[in-house]
Parts: C-alpha cells; structure tokens; sequence
C-alpha cells in the first residue's frame, strides 16, 4: 500500500489502460447451432491477448466478428471506443452500411492462416493497396511506408517480388506488414503459422514478437502454446462458444481449473513437455 | 490432276488480301472489346439477387448461343433497315452484330471467371478496408481478367474466323477479297489455297503472342 494514497490514485488515473476491444455477451449461429454463446472480452491497449481453444470452439468465428467478415445476432463488440458493425437507432438493432463497415475494418488489422496476398501484385504493391485507396496516401509516400515495414519484417529485398515467389513464411510476412502499415488500433491474428512447414514458423513468431515489443495490441489465435506463454500478456481459453477460463498465461498454464482444459493442455505437453517449465 | 499452279496473279493483289486480313483483325478484335464489356455487365448482372435482371440476360446468352451467326448478320444488316431502324452502314452493323454474339458468349466466360476468385482474397481486400467497388475494382476484376485470359484468346480467334461470314455482306475482309480474286482470275486454287494459309498463318502467331501474354499474367500459381 502506498503512504501516500492521494499520490497514487493520480499516478493510476493519469494513464488509465485504454480499452481498444470491448465484447459483450457476443452470440453468433450458423442457421441453427450457437457457435459463439456469449462472448465477453476487453483488450487493452499494449495488451496481447491470445485465444485457445480446441478445433470448432469458435475461435475464428469470434476474430471475424471483430473483424466484420461476420454477422452477429446479439451483444456488442467496441473497438477504441466505437460500437462496430450495428447501430441501434430507435431501439432496433440494424447492420451498418459496407461504407461505414468499410471504415471500421480500415482501423483493425487482420493477419490469415492462408496469407491471403493479393496475387497479381508485388509484395510493396500488397502493403501500399490500402494506404493509397483507403488512406488517400500518395505514392510514393506509400511505396517508403511499405519499404519501412518490409524492412521491418526482414524483407526489404523481397519488395518487388509476386508472392508466388515468396516462401510461405515470407509471405505470412508480408501479410503482417501489410496490416501492420494501416496503422490500425488492434491486429487480429487466426493461427498465422499453421499453414507454414514447421522451419518457417519460427521466423513469422519473431516478427510477432517484434510486434509485441513495440507496444502494438494484438488479439492471436494460436496453438503455439510456448509464444502464448512467452508474448501473451493474457489467455483465453475458449470452448464449444463460451469462454472458459482465462488469466495470466503461466498461472492459467499451470492451475487449470476446468477439465476442459486441462485435457486441452495435456494433448500439448505430450508434444513439448510441461508447458510451464521455463 | 492436272492443275498448273500459277500464283503469279495472287502476287499481284497480296497487298488487297493483306489489307483484307487487317480489316478482318480488326473487326475482330473491336468486337471482342465490346463484347467484353457486355460479357462483363452480364457476368455481374447474374451475381445479383435480381431475378428478372438473370432471366433476361439468361434469354440472351441462350437465344444468341442457338442461332447461326450469318443469320444474325443477315438480321441486323436488311432486317433492322426494313423495320425502320437504319442508321448502320455494314461495318457498324458487323460490328454490332459480332459484339452481340462475343457478349453472350463472354458473359458465360466471366460469369464463371469471377465466381472463381477465391473468396479469401475478397476477404483480405475487405480487411484492410475497401470498399466493395474498390475490392471488385483493385482485386476482383484483376485477378478475373488473369483467370479468364486464355477465354478471351480463344475467342479472339474464333472471332477472327468468324469475320469471313463478313463477306456475306460485302465487307471486304480476306475472304471477300480471295473471293473476288477468283472471280476476276479463275484461279480458284490460289486464291482459296492463299487466304487459308494466310488465316492459319494470323490465327497461330496471336495464339503464340496470346500464350506469352498468358504466361506473364498467370500469377496464380
Ligand atoms: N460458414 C460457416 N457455416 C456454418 N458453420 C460454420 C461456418 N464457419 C464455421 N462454422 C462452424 O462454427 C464452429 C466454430 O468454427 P470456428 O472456425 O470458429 O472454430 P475454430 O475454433 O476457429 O476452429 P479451428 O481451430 O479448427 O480453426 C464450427 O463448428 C464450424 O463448423
Ligand atoms: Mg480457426
């Protein structure tokens, strides 16, 4: 406790955390079966939260939701404190126009499992794309952001290269950068290496470590539970829609409170040991 | 057999045949740009939920893909005249009519092109913020064109081919000319004999020129 409570009540409210992602009691159905059965999630801002779950617990689902790729039927989702997807104007809830949603989904990155480059463009043309027609940024200005950002993910001499002749890994990297470059307020990440050939894997999880260094916040979707451990600030275990526990990774690691998760944690310790140990 | 070849008067009027071959290129490829630009409104029109927007361009692409091409020359060209509406001279009213038919055909092209974009790029396109026009504009429509490129090579020879029907209406394209070549000439063989070769000739080099294109925008790979 400190002597001075006066002191340290300013010292808290002077930087108060801010909440970039805010869900509430988010539910979402695929015609008949609930696949998100209220979802409640705060992320803060610098935080890096990562989601786990077993295949079908609604992981991906709940990214794209955030992202707007997905409707949901009930709840709300704030991203840096703006209600997004859904307006409700005289107590009816109505989907926003794909302008508007257009404008939200510019301020939140998202990073693929399948990478998803633009083919027919170069590395440097797939990071400018949204600066120039989204931000309105010129050229050339876009082309030294996107040379900034390549560089920074390792590939300054890969700029002008299709993605066709990108390895995998490189491409992922690309993709980061290419979010990364939109200067958005959170970047979501849907198992980003789980398509990559196991010795590619490491260089996209550096990247992103990178990332979480510089204070960027992140939302990821991974089974890679040791970076989890080791760059999450925060875990989410989510199950069959619901979230089941959640905290600090290394006391969520460690103390399983649910079955569920602790079974869930057992298929990986059976591959890489205790997770917990250092 | 007892022909005696002489290509001597074929010499004499190449430069005809080569100007008619040129016309033919041309009708051709003009054609094949209109009707681009109707195989895509078609192609996009049966992407929306508009059902009689479908249907009619449905009857369309069937009604034009069933009847004979020559009979839509010969309907355009005296038929329309005859009803009142007259303001083609015979190239434009070629023209109309090629385009018209490139179009149905091409409306199947990219009706099929632009469902083949996978999704997950529409998905990336939207995720970094683009508007739905400026994801059909700067993804879509690149990556159809990529998609549907070898299509439109073979249309563009197809539509080359098709423009000796032109000779139906006096358009003095290669065939008409090979015709008149023979007429004044009697020699039959060497004029027919020289505008095939010279369409086998054209219809392989685009097909090679097209095959390096393709190549170079190819880049789904
Ligand atoms: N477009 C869809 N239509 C119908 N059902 C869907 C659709 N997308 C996902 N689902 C279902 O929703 C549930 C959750 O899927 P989701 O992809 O969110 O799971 P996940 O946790 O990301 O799994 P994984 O680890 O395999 O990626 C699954 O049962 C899935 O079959
Ligand atoms: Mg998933």
């Amino acid at each position: 406790m400190s002597a001075n409570p006066a002191a340290s009540a300013t010292s808290e409210s002077a930087e108060p955390a801010r909440n970039l992602l805010v869900a509430r009691d988010v539910h979402k159905s695929f015609g008949q079966t609930e696949v998100l059965k209220g979802i409640d999630l705060t992320v803060t801002e610098g935080e890096v939260v990562a989601l786990i779950g077993a295949s079908g617990s609604g992981k991906t689902t709940f990214l794209r939701c955030i992202n707007l790729l997905e409707e949901f039927e009930q709840g709300s989702i704030t991203v840096d404190g703006d209600p997004v997807g859904y307006t409700d104007r005289g107590g009816s809830r109505r989907r926003l126009s794909e302008g508007r949603l257009a404008a939200q989904r510019a301020r939140i990155g998202m990073v693929f499992q399948s990478f998803n480059l633009f083919p027919h463009m170069t590395a440097a043309q797939n990071v400018m794309l949204g600066l120039v027609k989204v931000k309105g940024m010129a050229k050339a200005e876009a082309r030294s952001l996107a040379d900034h950002w390549l560089a920074r993910v390792g590939l300054a001499d890969r700029a002008d290269h299709h993605p066709y002749q990108l390895s995998g890994g490189q491409q992922q990297r690309v993709a980061i950068a290419r979010a990364v470059a939109m200067d958005p307020r959170l970047i979501l990440f849907d198992e980003v290496t789980s398509a990559l050939d196991p010795e590619l894997v490491s260089e996209v999880l550096g990247v992103m470590k990178d990332l979480a260094k510089s204070g960027m916040t992140m939302l990821v979707v991974s089974h890679e539970m040791l970076f989890v451990r080791d760059v999450a600030t925060h875990v989410v275990f989510l199950d069959s829609g619901r979230i089941v526990e959640e905290g600090e990774p290394h006391a969520v690691f460690k103390n399983p409170k649910s079955d569920r998760l602790r079974a869930f944690l057992g298929r990986f310790t059976d591959i890489i040991g205790d997770i917990t140990a250092r | 057999m007892t022909y005696n070849f002489n290509f001597s008067v074929i010499w004499r009027q190449f430069d005809v045949m080569l100007w008619g071959l040129g016309l033919g290129l041309l009708l051709a490829v003009i054609s094949l740009a209109i009707g681009t630009v109707i195989g895509l409104v078609c192609g996009y029109a049966f992407r929306t939920n508009n059902k009689t927007l479908r249907g009619l361009v449905w009857g369309y692409v069937e009604f034009i893909r069933n009847e004979p091409l020559l009979l839509l020359i010969f309907f355009v060209y005296f038929g329309l005249p005859a009803i009142g509406i007259r303001f083609f001279d015979k190239y434009e009213s070629f023209v109309i009519t090629l385009s018209i038919y490139a179009g149905a055909y091409l409306t199947e092209v990219f009706r099929a092109g632009l469902t083949s974009v996978p999704e997950r790029y529409v998905e990336a396109a939207k995720a970094i913020g683009l508007k739905p026009w400026q994801t059909q504009l700067y993804v879509v429509l690149p990556l159809t064109f990529r998609i549907v490129l070898p299509s439109l090579s073979n249309n563009l020879i197809s539509l080359f081919k098709d423009t000796s029907l032109a000779t139906a209406i006096a358009i003095p394209e290669l065939t008409f000319t090979a015709r008149q070549i023979n007429a004044n000439t009697y020699r039959v063989m060497e004029a027919w004999l020289t505008a095939s070769l010279l369409y086998l000739a054209t219809c392989y080099l685009i097909a090679i020129a097209l095959r390096q294109i393709e190549k170079r925008y190819s880049v789904i790979k």
